[in-house]
Formats: structure tokens, C-alpha cells, sequence
């Protein structure tokens, strides 16, 4: 079957156009390799798998509709956000003057049921192809000679045929389009696994605070799910990783504990110079040190929860190309010491959209590159120097040197302190 | 560590490539206008070497094609601030428009996809051959645009009274009898509908630019394209327009920037400027602010009519 004038995105984000007024008359063509996913109710256990959701990406959820869905489904929002050094007693807290939320923990499958309910409301403009794969990709030339169709063509591999005006990629750091449409990929595997499981804590608390710790061998973080729950994002070696796959639940917890905990990457050097720089602080700016809590003792693992993955760093060389758009993490990867994997990527979406919808409003092919240079344009601006830091940071705290670690206490300390710096980096 | 820096290096300067491109191509760029001259043969031959390089949009065309980055909006919002009944996702549904001098259809492509139904006129056989070609990939413009391989005097009989719109962009410079031109376009046109037309002044400023810099200095423009006796003042214009049963509602001045491709709007009207005039009404009737004739009105960047 050949299917024409069709827009075509693959993966789940790309539906915000569905409910664009200019895009009333555009046929939008999604293909996603999963199964459909939707439930109206939530099972009792949690998913492994969770984001770290922006205010800003929440409002984008909710321009659409979506973000009721979540809301309706599960979610917890989190007012605080510790930050803390294994080797010193340097921490930064964010938290919001009004104590507002600051971002909300949502589990990735209620992300996807909400989106699957939203696709629905658009069903005539936006039609999914679920259990699809495109196994061949044809690019037209930039400047068509007469009889080649200038628009791309995709075969599936159920033999049909599909032909848009542009190809959106959406399809994760290992991104097929990508790598068909032979765009460099700057990427760096860090010598660390990521392991997630869902915790239960000790006690029912209040649970609304982020906590990371920053150990020499990767950040451990905790996230809120419930007043019980928690959910765990340990970034550590390889063979840690495994290990802590390994182990039997008592000690996996008991190691959770310990990472939070223990002290035993102080030194009294770091402690000292720290503590001076804290009373030089308070000299000058008597609030600008806050009072260290503690987080919350984990006392049971769920069975079946824990699993692991490689982290790494990518970053495309372009994010577009005639008649092509790459968002999210096909267009770049970043550590999730700082959870900002999802958020970017949403920032991705709303910038492309508002690009795509000017040019639809101004009869613009939409495969054109001149929008799409400028959505490139804006988000490479921004996406680069959060990806830079983050990398920088992930490098600064992976070591035990005592001038390093004297370099990110003070430096820590004095952000912590710096009203201005702190809101910058928190947004 | 040297990947990162690499990275970084790469990512830093990699968007500056794409300027150093532009600086490049802008020494080997071409800047046409289409001509819809159906007296001078010599014009149309220089034309027609160039017949199916159109559509590249880096290409001797590349001029044309950001053009449509002001002019589209500009006509988009003239329209719907004068009807009160559209809807935005199909802003120029209903909307009949003749776009005499199509050229390859650079423009008339995206007022078919804003949902006009367009007829392109080009007195040039390869020209309506590339457009009708390039429409035909999409099965949605090729039911919205026709086009004819004619002159504008040549469609006046089967025609009258027939469209909404006219737009004549960069096409009034190389007309050899501009009043007829004008009187032909007024009886195709319904009462109460609107000429647009993009063209170039003649001015002291746009001789230099136009012919001396364009042509014979940088040959951005193959020499011999424009003829300066051809150009025409915004005054001449309207006065030929105004004694001719239009009104002319808003006239802008033109900027374009060989650096980034770009053109946008500016007060003054010395190199290139757009207008826009009104049919006189039946009965020879005009409408209400026929009085202000004057180049007042300014369109922001958003289209967006400032009165």
C-alpha cells in the first residue's frame, strides 16, 4: 500500500502537532516499535523506570491535555532537593522561596499511558503504526533533479510504503535514522551502569525531597514515589553494578544505606577547610548555609526491581538535515546525574513544534531547512552547555584527590550560598 | 579527555560552519527575478537557461525563495485582517488568487498550502513546465494550483472579474507598458479585491545596489538582468494605480541581506518596497480609508497590519 503526504515520526513524543490548529489539514504518520500501552489504573507496585519532570515540561504536558492523565494516574511531586558530597560535608539545597513543587517523579510507563489517551483524542490527524519497524530509508536530493520524488521514503518491514514531507527521529540514543541519514555522532560511553530498582523505606515520611550523594565511584540518588517509596538511580562501575545485581536483598540494602551514610570518604584535611570556608560564609551571608538533613533509611527492595544500564554521553554534530529532525535522546545522551535526560528532550519538542507550526502558518514545506536550521540553532545553544557541565561535573566528583575534592567543596559551598547561581542552575 | 574537548570544539564551532558557508555561497549567488516580458525575446532566453533551477533553495534562486519569509505572511495577513470569517489552520480557504509571473511557483506553492486556489500565469514554457512538475509530487497542491503558460493580456477575455487576489511580485520591472499592465490586472480582478505587487524603486541607491554592486561588481545578478530605466517609484505607482480605480492601502520598504539570506521589513522604500492596493467597489464606489493613499501604514514582523 502506498501511503502519501504523510509527516512521519517514530516514537512516542511528536503528537503536540496533532493538536496544533495550523496542522488541521497535515496528516501526521507515528511508528512505534512497542505495543499500544494504555491502563486506567495503575498496578500496585511501581516501575523501575522513572523521570525526573520539570515545572517547564509540565506545562508542556498540559498544553496538550496530557499532564491530567498523569495527575490522574500517579505522580509525586517534590519540593527539596539535597545535594551532597561523599568526601566532604559540602551540600547545595534547591527548593523553591514559596515551596512550590520543583519537578515531579513520574514513572515512564504513565508517561507513555497519558500520551496513548492523548494520541486517541487526535485520532484522525495522527494515525499509529504500533509494532512497526522501518527497515529501509530512501533521502530524496537536496535539490531533486526532475523525475525522483523529493520526499523521503520509508519502507516497513511489513512491505508497506510510506512518503512524508519530514522525518522526525525520535528513536533513542542508538537512533537508526540517525545513523541512516549518516549524521556524525560525538558520543563517549562512561565506564558506568546505571542501577534502578524501587525501594521501601523504613518509616512513612513526608517523602517529598530529592537526595543525591556524590560518591568517588558515581552519584547515588533517591527519588520520591510515595510516602513509602522510593526509587533508586545508582550510577556506579560496571562491576559494582553487577554486583549489586547480584547480591542477596538484605545486603543490597544495607549497601543503599551505607552510600548515604557512611563517611568514610572524609578526610579531616577536606573537613577542616571546609568547615573554615563555611564560617567565612556565614561571616558574610549568615543564610547562606543551610542545615544538612539526612535522607531517609531504605528497609526493603522489591523483588524483581532491579536491573541496570550503560550510561553514556552522546551529542549529534546536526540535528537536522533536508527533510530530517532528530530530537531527544537521537539527537543527544547525557548522564542522569542531574535528570535532565527527559526534560531536554521535551524542551526539544516544544521548540520544534512552534518552529514547524510558524512555518505552517506561513505555507512553508515543512522538510525545508530553514526553519529547521533554526530550531537546530536554539536548541544546540542550550542543549551543549547543559550536556558540557553535566559532563564536567560527572568528571569533577568521579575522583578522591584532595585538590579536586577542596576545589568542589568551596565551590559548592559557595554556590550553595549564592541565591542568583542556585536559580540559574535549578531551572 | 581530548574527546571531550573535542566535543566541545565541534559543537562550539560547528554552527559557525554554516555561516562560513553562507559567506561563501554569497560570492557565487545568483539573484533573479522572474520576467514576464512579452515583447523582449533577449530577456526570456536568459530565463530559460535557468527554467529548472527553481527549486534549489541554495541556489541562483535562493533570493526568491527567502522572500517568501516576508511576502507570504504579508499577503497571509492582509487577507485575514479584512475578512472576518477564516479559519486558522486554512487561512486562505476560499480565496481565488492569480500570481501573474509564477516563475517556477516559489510563491505559489505556500498560498496553496495556506488553502488559496491559485492560477499561475508565466509567459514561459519551461517555467510552467518546472512549476507543474513540482507541484505534481504533492496530491494536495496539485488539485489546488493550476498553471498556464500565458500572458497576463492573453487570460484577460476568459477571465474577468474572476479573482480574489493578484499578486504580481517581482514582475512590474520588466513589463514593457506598466498602465496596461495595471488595467489588465483590474479587470481580472473582482470589485473590492487586492493587487499585490513586490518591485524595485529607482533610486540613486538602487542603481548602485541593483546594478552596479548586484550585476557588474559581485554578479549576484547575471548583467543585463534589470534595466534601471525599468524600475519603478513607489509614486509612480501608485499614481498609475490610483488613476485606475485602485486604492492603495499600504506600501513598505524591503531589506535584504546577502550575508544571511534574509529580507525583512524597513521604513524606507529606496531599494526594494511591497504594495498593496484595493479594487475600487462596484458602481465605482471605494471603500471607507480610500482618503490615505499615503505610505503610512507599516506591517511588523509577524504581518501583522499597524495602522
Amino acid at each position: 500500500v502506498h501511503l502519501s503526504n504523510r509527516t512521519v515520526v517514530i516514537n512516542m513524543y511528536l503528537f503536540i502537532l496533532g493538536h496544533d490548529i495550523h496542522f488541521h489539514d497535515k496528516k501526521i504518520a507515528l511508528l512505534e516499535a512497542g505495543p499500544r500501552k494504555e491502563c486506567d489504573h495503575m498496578p500496585d507496585s511501581y516501575s523501575n523506570r522513572v523521570s525526573s519532570i520539570s515545572p517547564g515540561s509540565a506545562t508542556l504536558l498540559s498544553s496538550f491535555g496530557a499532564w491530567d492523565h498523569v495527575c490522574s494516574l500517579r505522580l509525586k511531586p517534590f519540593r527539596r532537593m539535597q545535594v551532597w558530597d561523599a568526601c566532604s560535608e559540602a551540600m547545595i539545597v534547591f527548593e523553591k522561596d514559596d515551596l512550590d513543587d520543583m519537578g515531579y517523579i513520574v514513572e515512564n510507563d504513565v508517561i507513555m499511558s497519558a500520551l496513548t489517551k492523548q494520541l486517541d483524542a487526535v485520532a484522525d490527524r495522527v494515525e499509529v503504526f504500533y509494532r512497526s519497524r522501518a527497515v529501509g530509508y530512501t533521502w530524496p536530493l537536496p535539490s531533486h533533479s526532475c523525475d525522483t520524488s523529493p520526499w523521503v521514503q520509508i519502507e516497513l518491514a511489513d512491505g508497506r510504503r510510506l512518503q512524508t514531507k519530514l522525518l522526525i527521529g525520535a528513536d533513542g540514543h542508538n537512533s537508526v535514522v540517525r545513523k541512516e541519514a549518516e549524521i556524525k555522532n560525538i558520543e563517549h560511553r562512561y565506564d558506568q551502569s546505571a542501577v534502578v530498582a524501587t525501594l521501601h523505606l523504613s518509616e512513612a515520611t513526608d517523602n517529598n525531597v530529592a537526595w543525591q550523594r556524590f560518591l568517588p565511584t558515581g552519584p547515588i540518588a533517591l527519588l520520591p514515589l510515595s510516602d513509602t517509596a522510593s526509587s533508586l538511580v545508582w550510577s556506579t562501575s560496571h562491576e559494582h553494578a553487577s554486583e549489586l545485581l547480584g547480591m542477596d536483598e538484605e545486603s543490597f540494602v544495607d549497601s543503599i544505606n551505607s552510600a548515604f551514610w557512611s563517611n568514610i570518604n572524609h578526610s579531616d584535611f577536606i573537613d577542616t577547610a571546609g568547615a573554615m570556608f563555611r564560617s567565612a560564609i556565614s561571616l558574610l551571608k549568615p543564610s547562606g548555609t543551610a542545615v544538612r538533613q539526612l535522607p531517609p533509611s531504605v528497609a526493603k527492595v522489591d523483588p524483581g526491581s532491579r536491573a541496570m544500564f550503560p550510561l553514556g554521553m552522546g551529542h549529534a554534530t546536526e540535528y537536522v538535515r533536508h527533510r530530517v529532525a532528530l530530537i531527544g535522546d537521537a539527537a543527544h545522551r547525557v548522564h542522569p546525574l542531574a535528570g535532565q535526560g527527559v526534560n531536554l528532550g521535551f524542551g526539544d519538542i516544544a521548540c520544534l513544534a512552534h518552529h514547524l507550526s510558524a512555518a505552517a502558518f506561513n505555507g512553508s514545506d515543512l522538510g525545508s531547512l530553514k526553519h529547521l536550521l533554526k530550531f537546530e540553532t536554539e536548541r544546540q545553544r542550550h542543549n551543549v552547555s547543559l550536556i558540557a557541565a553535566v559532563d564536567v561535573l560527572k568528571r569533577l566528583y568521579s575522583t578522591r584527590l584532595a585538590p579536586l575534592v577542596l576545589l568542589r567543596t568551596w565551590g559548592l559551598q559557595a554556590t550553595n550560598a549564592l541565591p542568583p547561581v542556585k536559580v540559574r542552575i535549578s531551572l | 579527555m581530548f574527546d571531550v574537548a573535542y566535543f566541545y570544539f565541534i559543537n562550539y564551532y560547528l554552527k559557525n560552519y554554516r555561516y562560513a558557508l553562507s559567506l561563501f555561497r554569497f560570492t557565487v549567488k545568483r539573484l533573479f527575478s522572474t520576467s514576464h516580458s512579452s515583447v523582449d525575446s533577449k530577456e526570456m532566453k536568459k530565463f530559460q537557461l535557468l527554467a529548472h533551477k527553481w527549486w534549489d533553495e541554495e541556489g541562483e534562486y535562493s533570493a526568491l525563495h527567502s522572500m517568501n519569509d516576508i511576502r507570504v505572511p504579508f499577503i497571509r495577513d492582509t487577507l485575514l485582517n479584512m475578512s472576518s470569517n477564516y479559519h486558522l489552520g486554512n487561512p486562505l480557504s476560499g480565496v481565488k488568487i492569480l500570481d501573474v509571473g509564477c516563475g517556477g511557483g516559489l510563491l505559489s506553492e505556500p498560498l496553496g498550502r495556506l488553502g488559496a486556489s491559485v492560477t499561475g500565469i508565466d509567459p514561459l514554457e519551461d517555467n510552467i513546465r518546472t512549476a507543474d512538475q513540482h507541484k505534481s509530487f504533492d496530491p494536495v497542491l496539485a488539485k489546488r494550483i493550476q498553471y498556464k503558460s500565458s500572458s497576463l493580456e492573453e487570460i484577460v477575455e476568459e477571465s474577468m472579474e474572476t479573482f480574489d487576489v493578484i499578486v504580481a511580485s517581482e514582475v512590474v520591472e520588466h513589463v514593457a507598458d506598466l498602465e496596461m499592465f495595471i488595467k489588465c490586472c483590474s479587470r481580472v480582478l473582482k470589485p473590492e479585491g487586492s493587487l499585490f505587487i513586490t518591485t524595485i524603486n529607482k533610486t540613486q541607491l538602487s542603481y548602485i545596489l541593483g546594478i552596479v554592486v548586484a550585476e557588474k561588481i559581485m554578479g549576484i545578478v547575471p548583467e543585463g538582468t534589470h534595466e534601471w530605466e525599468k524600475f519603478v517609484p513607489p509614486e509612480e505607482l501608485e499614481r498609475l494605480l490610483e488613476s485606475n480605480g485602485f486604492s492603495v492601502k499600504t506600501v513598505n520598504g524591503m531589506l535584504y541581506n546577502p550575508l544571511s539570506g534574509s529580507w525583512s521589513w524597513m521604513e524606507s522604500m529606496s531599494v526594494n518596497y511591497a504594495m498593496h492596493a484595493v479594487k475600487s467597489g462596484a458602481r465605482g464606489q471605494s471603500s471607507p480609508t480610500d482618503a490615505l493613499a499615503i505610505p503610512t501604514k507599516s506591517v511588523d514582523l509577524q504581518g501583522n497590519r499597524t495602522f
